[in-house]
């Protein structure tokens, strides 16, 4: 399934969608950076509540799908800015990371 | 190929929003020479995970990436503190790196078993008050 499509399904609250067409094939919950680069796997939705600008970083690197921030976790207009330029979807949820993990794999 | 192609990135000490440039640049070039996504996934991860690592002790350092006829050799020489005991540094969990660090989400104790984790070779050559020199190769 697309981040398009799955942004959709999930009405997840777009920060910025540059690669909309990207598939998105599995999930990965973790806020410790290192962690998520060990473990998350490209293609995956990765689901945090970390908000600095290093997660952009890390996304571009471990190729996740997109980013969805949890629980209604906002970042800086300067982040949004990076990760455009960077290719890096970035979403919000407003739910907790496990509902949205269910959601996502009953989806995919 | 012929003469091996080398990348020279300065990485600056102490700033965490521009940590990661080099890796992107890496990244970046390894795709525009046409490697496959993983080994620039594996390349490009290990070298920020070093970025990262001499951002945070060492105040920045030099990372060089060479393509090889077989492989892509990483260097990442830095002048920090260096590391006393580099078995215990290698274990997951293990982790000097200050509060604040920890704050960003980095400092998880993970850096160096990543780096290990994505090259297929890797040696450090650290010396205490001296610095630190980890080379990694990526076979493809």
């Amino acid at each position: 399934m697309t981040v398009n499509s799955l942004a959709e399904k999930l009405k997840l609250e777009p920060v910025c969608c540059p690669d909309p067409e990207k598939e998105v094939c599995g999930v990965y919950i973790g806020d410790l950076l290192s962690w998520v680069m060990g473990r998350a796997k490209a293609g995956d939705a990765w689901l945090t509540i970390m908000s600095n600008v290093n997660i952009v970083a890390v996304a571009a690197l471990a190729e996740t799908a997109l980013i969805i921030l949890a629980e209604g976790v906002t970042v800086d207009e300067k982040i949004t800015e990076t990760a455009q330029a960077k290719g890096v979807n970035i979403f919000t949820s407003q739910k907790p990371a496990y509902e949205t993990a269910v959601e996502i794999s009953k989806l995919i | 190929m012929g003469e091996p192609l080398v990348f020279t990135y300065n990485v600056d000490g102490g700033d965490f929003t521009s940590a990661g440039q080099a890796s992107v640049m890496v990244k970046k070039n390894l795709n525009q020479i046409g490697f496959s996504p993983e080994v620039i996934r594996r390349v490009s991860i290990a070298m920020y995970e070093g970025e990262i690592n001499m951002v945070i002790h060492a105040d920045g350092g030099v990372a060089t990436v060479k393509v090889d006829d077989n492989c892509i050799e990483i260097v990442l020489a830095d002048k920090g503190p260096g590391i006393a005991d580099v078995e215990k540094a290698m274990q997951e969990g293990f982790s000097t790196a200050p509060d604040e660090v920890r704050g960003l989400g980095f400092g998880a104790g993970m850096g160096l078993p990543n780096m290990k984790r994505y090259t297929d070779e890797m040696s450090i050559d650290s010396t205490v008050g001296v610095g630190t020199t980890i080379t990694m190769k990526v076979n493809y």
